[in-house]
Protein backbone atom coordinates (compact mmCIF):
# COMPACT_ATOMS: atom_id res chain seq x y z
CA UNK A 1 0.00 0.00 0.00
CA UNK A 2 1.34 3.46 -0.97
CA UNK A 3 0.16 6.70 0.85
CA UNK A 4 0.75 10.74 0.10
CA UNK A 5 0.03 12.43 3.19
CA UNK A 6 -0.13 16.25 1.86
CA UNK A 7 3.36 16.07 0.38
CA UNK A 8 4.45 18.82 -1.23
CA UNK A 9 7.58 19.15 -3.40
CA UNK A 10 9.51 22.67 -3.67
CA UNK A 11 13.08 22.35 -6.06
CA UNK A 12 15.22 24.94 -5.49
CA UNK A 13 14.86 28.14 -7.19
CA UNK A 14 10.98 28.09 -6.42
CA UNK A 15 9.78 25.67 -8.75
CA UNK A 16 6.38 23.82 -7.05
CA UNK A 17 6.32 20.59 -8.32
CA UNK A 18 3.85 18.85 -6.41
CA UNK A 19 1.47 20.90 -3.74
CA UNK A 20 -0.58 19.43 -1.27
CA UNK A 21 -0.84 15.70 -2.69
CA UNK A 22 -2.98 13.07 -0.77
CA UNK A 23 -3.28 9.71 -2.72
CA UNK A 24 -3.53 5.92 -1.64
CA UNK A 25 -2.71 3.25 -4.07
CA UNK A 26 -3.94 -0.29 -2.82
CA UNK A 27 -1.86 -3.41 -3.60
CA UNK A 28 -1.90 -5.29 -6.88
CA UNK A 29 -3.15 -1.69 -8.77
CA UNK A 30 -2.73 -0.82 -12.23
CA UNK A 31 -2.38 3.11 -11.64
CA UNK A 32 -1.96 5.12 -15.12
CA UNK A 33 -0.66 8.89 -13.97
CA UNK A 34 -1.88 11.22 -16.61
CA UNK A 35 -0.99 14.96 -16.80
CA UNK A 36 0.83 17.67 -19.13
CA UNK A 37 4.61 17.49 -18.96
CA UNK A 38 5.48 19.52 -15.91
CA UNK A 39 2.46 18.28 -14.30
CA UNK A 40 4.90 16.76 -11.77
CA UNK A 41 4.06 13.25 -12.55
CA UNK A 42 7.59 12.14 -13.19
CA UNK A 43 8.50 14.08 -9.30
CA UNK A 44 5.97 12.25 -7.28
CA UNK A 45 6.96 9.00 -9.02
CA UNK A 46 11.23 10.01 -8.11
CA UNK A 47 9.59 9.94 -4.39
CA UNK A 48 8.95 6.29 -3.97
CA UNK A 49 12.77 5.25 -4.58
CA UNK A 50 13.65 8.34 -2.95
CA UNK A 51 15.03 9.69 -5.66
CA UNK A 52 13.57 13.30 -4.18
CA UNK A 53 12.42 13.66 -1.15
CA UNK A 54 9.66 15.50 -0.73
CA UNK A 55 9.76 19.52 1.21
CA UNK A 56 6.61 18.65 3.36
CA UNK A 57 4.48 15.75 4.34
CA UNK A 58 4.98 12.33 4.29
CA UNK A 59 5.18 9.17 1.61
CA UNK A 60 4.13 6.16 3.18
CA UNK A 61 5.36 2.23 1.91
CA UNK A 62 3.45 -0.13 3.73
CA UNK A 63 3.11 2.22 6.43
CA UNK A 64 7.17 3.02 6.57
CA UNK A 65 7.63 6.64 5.96
CA UNK A 66 10.41 6.50 3.31
CA UNK A 67 10.34 10.27 2.60
CA UNK A 68 12.38 10.28 5.93
CA UNK A 69 14.48 7.21 5.56
CA UNK A 70 18.24 7.38 6.12
CA UNK A 71 20.40 7.82 3.25
CA UNK A 72 21.83 4.09 4.35
CA UNK A 73 18.69 2.27 3.94
CA UNK A 74 17.66 3.91 0.44
CA UNK A 75 19.14 1.65 -1.61
CA UNK A 76 17.81 -1.50 0.22
CA UNK A 77 14.29 0.30 -0.92
CA UNK A 78 15.15 0.25 -3.98
CA UNK A 79 16.23 -2.85 -4.38
CA UNK A 80 12.58 -3.84 -3.58
CA UNK A 81 10.81 -1.87 -6.08
CA UNK A 82 11.14 -2.52 -10.22
CA UNK A 83 12.24 0.86 -11.78
CA UNK A 84 11.61 1.59 -15.74
CA UNK A 85 12.53 5.16 -16.89
CA UNK A 86 11.65 6.64 -20.15
CA UNK A 87 15.43 6.06 -21.69
CA UNK A 88 16.10 2.36 -20.63
CA UNK A 89 19.37 3.88 -18.56
CA UNK A 90 21.15 0.16 -19.70
CA UNK A 91 25.20 -0.59 -19.24
CA UNK A 92 26.32 -0.47 -23.15
CA UNK A 93 29.81 -1.77 -22.42
CA UNK A 94 27.76 -5.01 -21.00
CA UNK A 95 26.05 -7.55 -22.65
CA UNK A 96 22.33 -8.22 -22.21
CA UNK A 97 22.56 -10.65 -19.25
CA UNK A 98 24.87 -8.67 -17.13
CA UNK A 99 22.48 -5.46 -17.08
CA UNK A 100 19.70 -7.56 -16.07
CA UNK A 101 21.87 -9.61 -13.80
CA UNK A 102 23.29 -5.96 -11.93
CA UNK A 103 20.54 -5.45 -9.52
CA UNK A 104 20.48 -8.98 -8.36
CA UNK A 105 24.47 -8.73 -8.10
CA UNK A 106 23.88 -5.38 -5.72
CA UNK A 107 21.40 -8.01 -3.68
CA UNK A 108 24.43 -10.31 -3.42
CA UNK A 109 22.72 -13.22 -5.03
CA UNK A 110 25.01 -16.46 -5.69
CA UNK A 111 25.98 -16.40 -9.70
CA UNK A 112 24.30 -19.63 -10.34
CA UNK A 113 21.10 -18.56 -9.10
CA UNK A 114 21.19 -15.00 -10.32
CA UNK A 115 21.87 -16.25 -13.99
CA UNK A 116 18.74 -18.47 -13.89
CA UNK A 117 16.92 -15.85 -12.64
CA UNK A 118 18.15 -13.83 -15.38
CA UNK A 119 17.41 -16.38 -17.59
CA UNK A 120 13.59 -16.56 -16.60
CA UNK A 121 13.27 -12.53 -16.69
CA UNK A 122 14.69 -12.29 -20.27
CA UNK A 123 12.14 -15.31 -21.32
CA UNK A 124 9.37 -13.45 -19.95
CA UNK A 125 10.28 -10.40 -21.78
CA UNK A 126 10.70 -12.65 -24.92
CA UNK A 127 14.72 -11.79 -25.13
CA UNK A 128 15.92 -15.36 -24.22
CA UNK A 129 18.13 -15.48 -27.23
CA UNK A 130 19.77 -12.45 -26.93
CA UNK A 131 21.47 -12.76 -23.43
CA UNK A 132 24.70 -12.53 -25.15
CA UNK A 133 24.02 -9.70 -27.38
CA UNK A 134 24.76 -6.00 -26.65
CA UNK A 135 22.41 -3.31 -26.23
CA UNK A 136 23.69 -1.14 -29.12
CA UNK A 137 22.49 -4.27 -31.56
CA UNK A 138 19.30 -3.66 -30.21
CA UNK A 139 16.12 -1.86 -31.13
CA UNK A 140 14.59 0.62 -28.91
CA UNK A 141 11.55 -1.22 -28.16
CA UNK A 142 14.20 -4.42 -27.32
CA UNK A 143 16.13 -2.12 -24.99
CA UNK A 144 13.17 -0.98 -23.00
CA UNK A 145 12.27 -5.17 -22.56
CA UNK A 146 15.43 -5.35 -21.52
CA UNK A 147 15.37 -2.64 -18.87
CA UNK A 148 11.71 -3.76 -17.71
CA UNK A 149 13.27 -7.68 -17.33
CA UNK A 150 16.07 -5.61 -15.66
CA UNK A 151 13.03 -4.19 -12.79
CA UNK A 152 11.54 -7.38 -12.51
CA UNK A 153 14.50 -9.68 -12.53
CA UNK A 154 14.34 -8.92 -8.60
CA UNK A 155 10.42 -10.04 -8.06
CA UNK A 156 9.48 -6.71 -7.14
CA UNK A 157 6.01 -6.04 -5.31
CA UNK A 158 5.58 -2.69 -7.20
CA UNK A 159 6.82 -1.49 -10.46
CA UNK A 160 6.60 2.18 -11.43
CA UNK A 161 7.53 3.34 -14.55
CA UNK A 162 8.14 6.94 -16.39
CA UNK A 163 6.87 7.15 -19.52
CA UNK A 164 7.79 3.76 -20.46
CA UNK A 165 6.76 3.84 -24.15
CA UNK A 166 8.17 7.22 -24.91
CA UNK A 167 10.30 7.29 -27.61
CA UNK A 168 8.91 3.78 -28.99
CA UNK A 169 6.17 3.11 -32.23
CA UNK A 170 3.54 2.01 -31.78
CA UNK A 171 3.87 -1.78 -32.40
CA UNK A 172 6.73 -1.98 -29.91
CA UNK A 173 4.67 0.10 -27.30
CA UNK A 174 1.70 -2.21 -27.39
CA UNK A 175 4.31 -5.22 -26.35
CA UNK A 176 5.84 -3.30 -23.74
CA UNK A 177 2.03 -2.68 -22.48
CA UNK A 178 1.60 -6.26 -23.12
CA UNK A 179 3.85 -7.03 -20.15
CA UNK A 180 2.84 -4.86 -18.42
CA UNK A 181 -0.63 -5.98 -17.62
CA UNK A 182 0.93 -9.39 -17.66
CA UNK A 183 2.97 -8.30 -14.57
CA UNK A 184 -0.20 -6.67 -13.02
CA UNK A 185 -2.58 -9.64 -13.28
CA UNK A 186 0.02 -11.65 -11.40
CA UNK A 187 -0.35 -9.29 -8.64
CA UNK A 188 2.22 -6.61 -9.06
CA UNK A 189 1.17 -3.37 -8.16
CA UNK A 190 1.78 -0.90 -11.12
CA UNK A 191 2.25 3.05 -11.36
CA UNK A 192 2.74 3.99 -14.76
CA UNK A 193 3.53 7.67 -15.68
CA UNK A 194 2.05 7.79 -19.86
CA UNK A 195 0.95 10.57 -22.39
CA UNK A 196 -0.78 7.20 -24.02
CA UNK A 197 -3.20 5.77 -21.47
CA UNK A 198 -4.79 3.71 -24.42
CA UNK A 199 -2.08 1.10 -24.30
CA UNK A 200 -3.97 -0.27 -20.79
CA UNK A 201 -7.40 0.61 -21.75
CA UNK A 202 -8.27 -2.82 -21.91
CA UNK A 203 -7.33 -3.38 -17.88
CA UNK A 204 -9.80 -0.15 -17.07
CA UNK A 205 -6.61 1.00 -15.12
CA UNK A 206 -7.06 3.52 -12.01
CA UNK A 207 -6.22 6.81 -13.28
CA UNK A 208 -4.99 9.34 -11.73
CA UNK A 209 -4.62 12.70 -13.34
CA UNK A 210 -1.54 15.64 -12.46
CA UNK A 211 -1.99 19.21 -13.44
CA UNK A 212 0.93 22.08 -12.01
CA UNK A 213 1.07 19.79 -9.38
CA UNK A 214 -1.95 19.26 -7.90
CA UNK A 215 -4.05 16.13 -8.18
CA UNK A 216 -6.89 16.72 -10.64
CA UNK A 217 -8.47 13.10 -10.50
CA UNK A 218 -7.45 10.30 -8.57
CA UNK B 1 33.06 -11.65 7.17
CA UNK B 2 33.21 -13.79 4.07
CA UNK B 3 30.97 -11.53 2.43
CA UNK B 4 33.39 -8.59 3.20
CA UNK B 5 35.77 -10.69 1.89
CA UNK B 6 33.54 -11.26 -1.31
CA UNK B 7 32.58 -7.69 -1.50
CA UNK B 8 35.71 -6.33 -1.13
CA UNK B 9 37.09 -9.61 -4.03
CA UNK B 10 34.48 -8.16 -6.80
CA UNK B 11 35.28 -4.51 -6.47
CA UNK B 12 39.01 -5.95 -6.50
CA UNK B 13 38.49 -7.15 -9.61
CA UNK B 14 36.34 -4.24 -10.81
CA UNK B 15 39.50 -2.25 -10.04
CA UNK B 16 41.69 -4.42 -12.02
CA UNK B 17 39.40 -4.42 -15.33
CA UNK B 18 39.08 -0.69 -15.07
CA UNK B 19 43.22 -0.21 -14.85
CA UNK B 20 43.67 -2.71 -17.52
CA UNK B 21 40.83 -0.99 -19.57
CA UNK B 22 43.06 1.94 -20.18
CA UNK B 23 46.61 0.32 -20.28
CA UNK B 24 48.48 3.63 -21.76
CA UNK B 25 46.52 5.96 -18.76
CA UNK B 26 47.56 3.52 -16.14
CA UNK B 27 50.66 3.14 -17.12
CA UNK B 28 51.46 6.67 -17.02
CA UNK B 29 49.62 7.52 -13.69
CA UNK B 30 51.94 4.42 -12.63
CA UNK B 31 55.08 6.66 -14.01
CA UNK B 32 53.89 9.84 -12.22
CA UNK B 33 53.35 8.19 -8.72
CA UNK B 34 56.78 6.23 -9.31
CA UNK B 35 58.84 9.61 -10.36
CA UNK B 36 56.99 11.09 -7.42
CA UNK B 37 58.32 8.24 -4.50
CA UNK B 38 61.84 7.78 -6.48
CA UNK B 39 63.30 11.16 -5.63
CA UNK B 40 62.36 11.22 -1.27
CA UNK B 41 63.46 7.56 -1.87
CA UNK B 42 66.71 8.17 -3.65
CA UNK B 43 67.60 10.78 -1.23
CA UNK B 44 67.21 8.80 1.64
CA UNK B 45 68.97 5.69 0.94
CA UNK B 46 72.03 8.15 -0.11
CA UNK B 47 71.53 9.82 3.37
CA UNK B 48 71.32 6.54 4.96
CA UNK B 49 74.70 5.07 3.17
CA UNK B 50 76.48 8.04 4.15
CA UNK B 51 75.11 7.70 7.62
CA UNK B 52 75.69 4.22 7.75
CA UNK B 53 79.75 5.00 6.40
CA UNK B 54 79.99 7.66 8.81
CA UNK B 55 79.38 4.97 11.44
CA UNK B 56 81.57 2.53 10.01
CA UNK B 57 84.23 4.86 9.78
CA UNK B 58 83.65 6.57 13.37
CA UNK B 59 84.57 2.78 15.68
CA UNK B 60 85.28 3.05 18.90
CA UNK B 61 85.89 7.63 19.33
CA UNK B 62 89.09 8.46 20.99
CA UNK B 63 90.72 12.12 21.54
CA UNK B 64 94.26 11.98 20.71
CA UNK B 65 96.12 14.09 23.41
CA UNK B 66 99.82 15.94 21.90
CA UNK B 67 102.27 17.00 24.27
CA UNK B 68 104.26 19.91 23.39
CA UNK B 69 107.28 19.13 21.58
CA UNK B 70 110.38 18.90 23.41
CA UNK B 71 108.43 17.90 26.56
CA UNK B 72 110.62 16.21 28.69
CA UNK B 73 109.72 12.59 30.06
CA UNK B 74 108.57 13.58 34.01
CA UNK B 75 106.16 15.96 32.16
CA UNK B 76 105.09 12.97 29.96
CA UNK B 77 104.70 10.73 33.02
CA UNK B 78 102.71 13.24 34.85
CA UNK B 79 100.39 13.42 32.15
CA UNK B 80 100.13 9.74 31.40
CA UNK B 81 99.64 9.02 35.83
CA UNK B 82 96.84 11.73 35.51
CA UNK B 83 94.93 10.12 32.37
CA UNK B 84 95.30 6.88 34.12
CA UNK B 85 93.72 8.58 37.17
CA UNK B 86 90.83 9.92 35.22
CA UNK B 87 87.28 7.64 35.61
CA UNK B 88 86.44 8.75 32.56
CA UNK B 89 89.09 7.15 30.58
CA UNK B 90 88.58 3.59 29.74
CA UNK B 91 91.52 2.94 27.29
CA UNK B 92 95.25 4.71 27.00
CA UNK B 93 98.03 4.26 24.32
CA UNK B 94 101.22 6.24 24.64
CA UNK B 95 102.64 6.94 21.27
CA UNK B 96 106.41 8.22 21.37
CA UNK B 97 107.50 10.51 19.08
CA UNK B 98 110.08 8.32 17.46
CA UNK B 99 107.84 5.79 16.89
CA UNK B 100 104.88 8.47 15.47
CA UNK B 101 108.02 9.43 12.91
CA UNK B 102 108.39 6.14 11.65
CA UNK B 103 104.47 5.79 11.19
CA UNK B 104 104.75 8.83 9.41
CA UNK B 105 106.90 7.79 7.15
CA UNK B 106 105.64 3.84 6.67
CA UNK B 107 102.30 4.21 6.61
CA UNK B 108 102.47 7.57 4.27
CA UNK B 109 105.13 7.64 1.37
CA UNK B 110 106.50 10.52 3.59
CA UNK B 111 109.80 8.26 4.14
CA UNK B 112 112.02 10.91 2.38
CA UNK B 113 110.74 13.87 3.56
CA UNK B 114 110.84 12.65 6.98
CA UNK B 115 114.38 11.01 6.54
CA UNK B 116 115.72 14.56 5.02
CA UNK B 117 114.27 16.47 8.66
CA UNK B 118 117.15 17.40 10.43
CA UNK B 119 115.08 16.12 13.67
CA UNK B 120 111.64 14.58 14.41
CA UNK B 121 109.35 17.64 14.75
CA UNK B 122 106.76 15.18 15.94
CA UNK B 123 105.45 15.57 19.82
CA UNK B 124 104.94 12.57 21.69
CA UNK B 125 101.42 11.81 21.90
CA UNK B 126 98.14 9.83 23.79
CA UNK B 127 95.82 7.99 22.12
CA UNK B 128 92.58 7.97 24.96
CA UNK B 129 89.84 5.80 24.38
CA UNK B 130 86.63 7.95 26.96
CA UNK B 131 84.25 5.14 28.92
CA UNK B 132 81.74 7.51 27.39
CA UNK B 133 80.98 8.05 23.39
CA UNK B 134 78.27 11.04 24.64
CA UNK B 135 79.58 14.57 22.52
CA UNK B 136 79.22 16.46 26.43
CA UNK B 137 81.32 13.89 28.01
CA UNK B 138 83.33 14.04 25.30
CA UNK B 139 83.99 17.87 25.33
CA UNK B 140 84.43 17.89 28.79
CA UNK B 141 87.36 15.90 28.92
CA UNK B 142 89.03 17.46 26.47
CA UNK B 143 89.03 20.55 28.23
CA UNK B 144 90.26 18.78 31.83
CA UNK B 145 92.90 17.23 29.22
CA UNK B 146 93.98 20.64 27.52
CA UNK B 147 94.96 22.10 30.96
CA UNK B 148 97.41 19.53 32.24
CA UNK B 149 100.88 20.95 32.38
CA UNK B 150 102.87 20.23 29.21
CA UNK B 151 100.18 19.21 27.11
CA UNK B 152 99.95 21.55 23.30
CA UNK B 153 97.01 20.07 21.67
CA UNK B 154 93.99 17.96 21.99
CA UNK B 155 91.88 16.53 19.02
CA UNK B 156 88.20 15.42 19.49
CA UNK B 157 89.44 12.28 16.15
CA UNK B 158 85.40 12.00 15.88
CA UNK B 159 84.62 15.92 15.11
CA UNK B 160 84.14 15.32 11.09
CA UNK B 161 82.04 12.40 11.77
CA UNK B 162 79.94 14.12 14.20
CA UNK B 163 79.48 17.00 11.78
CA UNK B 164 79.11 14.26 8.92
CA UNK B 165 76.36 13.20 11.00
CA UNK B 166 74.54 16.66 11.75
CA UNK B 167 75.05 16.99 7.62
CA UNK B 168 73.01 13.47 7.32
CA UNK B 169 70.54 14.53 9.50
CA UNK B 170 70.16 17.54 8.19
CA UNK B 171 69.76 15.95 4.55
CA UNK B 172 67.28 13.32 6.08
CA UNK B 173 65.18 16.67 7.10
CA UNK B 174 65.13 17.80 3.84
CA UNK B 175 63.95 14.33 2.47
CA UNK B 176 61.07 14.58 5.00
CA UNK B 177 60.26 17.40 3.80
CA UNK B 178 60.42 16.13 -0.07
CA UNK B 179 58.54 13.27 0.95
CA UNK B 180 55.73 15.01 2.20
CA UNK B 181 55.39 17.23 -0.70
CA UNK B 182 55.98 14.50 -3.29
CA UNK B 183 53.53 12.30 -1.13
CA UNK B 184 50.64 15.14 -1.19
CA UNK B 185 51.92 15.51 -5.25
CA UNK B 186 50.39 11.54 -5.52
CA UNK B 187 47.32 12.03 -3.32
CA UNK B 188 47.13 15.17 -5.99
CA UNK B 189 47.39 12.86 -8.79
CA UNK B 190 44.91 10.30 -7.56
CA UNK B 191 42.57 12.30 -6.75
CA UNK B 192 42.43 13.66 -10.07
CA UNK B 193 42.70 10.13 -11.93
CA UNK B 194 39.32 9.34 -9.74
CA UNK B 195 37.32 12.41 -10.46
CA UNK B 196 37.68 11.41 -14.10
CA UNK B 197 37.05 8.05 -13.72
CA UNK B 198 33.68 8.75 -11.93
CA UNK B 199 33.46 11.60 -14.77
CA UNK B 200 33.48 8.61 -17.50
CA UNK B 201 31.41 6.20 -15.38
CA UNK B 202 28.65 8.42 -14.11
CA UNK B 203 25.87 6.54 -15.83
CA UNK B 204 26.82 3.24 -14.64
CA UNK B 205 27.52 4.87 -11.05
CA UNK B 206 23.99 6.88 -11.62
CA UNK B 207 22.63 3.57 -13.19
CA UNK B 208 24.38 1.28 -10.06
CA UNK B 209 22.17 3.40 -7.44
CA UNK B 210 18.99 3.80 -9.02
CA UNK B 211 19.56 -0.33 -9.10
CA UNK B 212 19.91 -0.08 -5.18
CA UNK B 213 23.62 -0.29 -4.92
CA UNK B 214 25.03 1.05 -1.52
CA UNK B 215 27.59 4.11 -1.65
CA UNK B 216 30.12 1.94 -0.33
CA UNK B 217 29.56 -0.35 -3.50
CA UNK B 218 29.95 2.34 -5.96
CA UNK B 219 33.20 3.56 -3.31
CA UNK B 220 34.97 0.05 -3.16
CA UNK B 221 36.16 -0.13 -6.49
CA UNK B 222 37.71 3.95 -6.89
CA UNK B 223 39.44 2.89 -3.65
CA UNK B 224 41.09 -0.16 -4.83
CA UNK B 225 42.03 1.61 -8.19
CA UNK B 226 43.71 4.37 -5.99
CA UNK B 227 45.43 1.88 -3.57
CA UNK B 228 46.81 -0.40 -6.23
CA UNK B 229 47.64 2.86 -8.60
CA UNK B 230 49.70 3.53 -5.66
CA UNK B 231 51.06 0.12 -5.19
CA UNK B 232 52.33 -0.27 -8.73
CA UNK B 233 53.78 2.99 -8.33
CA UNK B 234 55.54 1.96 -5.60
CA UNK B 235 56.56 -1.29 -7.25
CA UNK B 236 57.78 0.93 -10.17
CA UNK B 237 59.59 3.43 -8.14
CA UNK B 238 61.83 0.24 -6.35
CA UNK B 239 62.74 -0.60 -10.15
CA UNK B 240 63.58 2.90 -10.79
CA UNK B 241 65.71 3.02 -7.66
CA UNK B 242 67.17 0.24 -8.37
CA UNK B 243 68.33 1.06 -11.57
CA UNK B 244 69.72 4.60 -10.71
CA UNK B 245 71.55 3.55 -8.15
CA UNK B 246 73.26 0.82 -10.24
CA UNK B 247 73.92 3.71 -12.68
CA UNK B 248 75.23 5.98 -9.27
CA UNK B 249 77.89 2.97 -8.33
CA UNK B 250 80.51 3.00 -9.96
CA UNK B 251 81.61 6.52 -10.06
CA UNK B 252 80.14 7.09 -6.68
CA UNK B 253 82.64 3.93 -5.73
CA UNK B 254 85.11 5.78 -7.38
CA UNK B 255 85.23 8.91 -6.23
CA UNK B 256 85.36 7.50 -2.60
CA UNK B 257 88.03 5.13 -2.97
CA UNK B 258 90.13 8.44 -3.97
CA UNK B 259 89.35 9.52 -0.69
CA UNK B 260 90.27 5.86 1.00
CA UNK B 261 86.46 5.51 2.03
CA UNK B 262 85.02 1.73 1.27
CA UNK B 263 81.36 3.21 -0.06
CA UNK B 264 78.53 0.94 -0.83
CA UNK B 265 75.04 2.49 -2.34
CA UNK B 266 72.55 -0.23 -0.93
CA UNK B 267 69.10 -0.35 -2.26
CA UNK B 268 66.01 -0.73 0.45
CA UNK B 269 65.77 -4.05 1.77
CA UNK B 270 62.87 -6.12 2.09
CA UNK B 271 61.30 -4.26 4.41
CA UNK B 272 62.20 -0.92 2.78
CA UNK B 273 60.70 -2.05 -0.31
CA UNK B 274 57.59 -3.02 1.41
CA UNK B 275 57.23 -0.12 3.24
CA UNK B 276 57.35 2.07 -0.09
CA UNK B 277 55.33 0.12 -2.00
CA UNK B 278 52.98 0.25 1.47
CA UNK B 279 53.48 3.76 1.85
CA UNK B 280 52.34 4.44 -1.70
CA UNK B 281 49.20 2.22 -1.70
CA UNK B 282 48.38 4.07 1.28
CA UNK B 283 48.44 7.94 -0.15
CA UNK B 284 46.56 6.44 -3.44
CA UNK B 285 43.91 5.14 -1.34
CA UNK B 286 43.95 8.59 0.34
CA UNK B 287 43.58 10.28 -3.32
CA UNK B 288 40.95 7.86 -4.10
CA UNK B 289 38.92 8.27 -0.74
CA UNK B 290 38.96 12.16 -0.75
CA UNK B 291 37.93 12.25 -4.78
CA UNK B 292 35.09 10.38 -3.80
CA UNK B 293 33.75 11.65 -1.08
CA UNK B 294 34.18 14.90 -2.88
CA UNK B 295 32.54 13.73 -6.72
CA UNK B 296 30.55 10.98 -5.62
CA UNK B 297 28.81 12.82 -2.89
CA UNK B 298 27.02 15.05 -5.46
CA UNK B 299 25.13 11.70 -7.08
CA UNK B 300 24.52 10.59 -3.38
CA UNK B 301 21.03 9.23 -2.91
CA UNK B 302 19.74 10.28 -5.73
CA UNK B 303 21.28 7.67 -8.07
CA UNK B 304 19.80 9.77 -11.00
CA UNK B 305 23.31 11.14 -12.63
Amino acid sequence: MIQFDNVSKRYPGGYEALIGINLRIERGELVVLRGHSGAGKSTLLKLLPVLERPTSGRVLINAQDVSRLPAGAIPYLRRSLGLVTQDSRLLYDRNVLDNVMLPLILADMPARDAKARVRAALERVGLAQHERSMPISLSGGEQQRVAIARAIVNRPTMLIADEPTANLDAAYAQDIAALFRDYNEAGVTMIIATHDERLFADRAPRRIELSKGRLVSA
Amino acid sequence: MTRWFALHGIALSRAVKRLTHTPLGTLLSVLVVAIALVLPALGYVLADSVARLAQGLSGQPEISLFMEVGADKAKVAAVERALRSDKGVTGLRYVPRDEALKQLASGSGLGDVTRALGENPLPDAFIITPHSDAPAEFTRLAESFRKLPGVAHVQLDTEWVQRLAALVSLVHSAVGALAGLLGAALVIVTFNTIRLQILTQRHEIGVSLLLGATQQWVRRPFLWFGALQGALGGLAAWGLLIGILALMQGPATRLAESYGIPLELGGPDLLGVAALIGFASLLGWLGAALSVRRHLHAAGERGDS
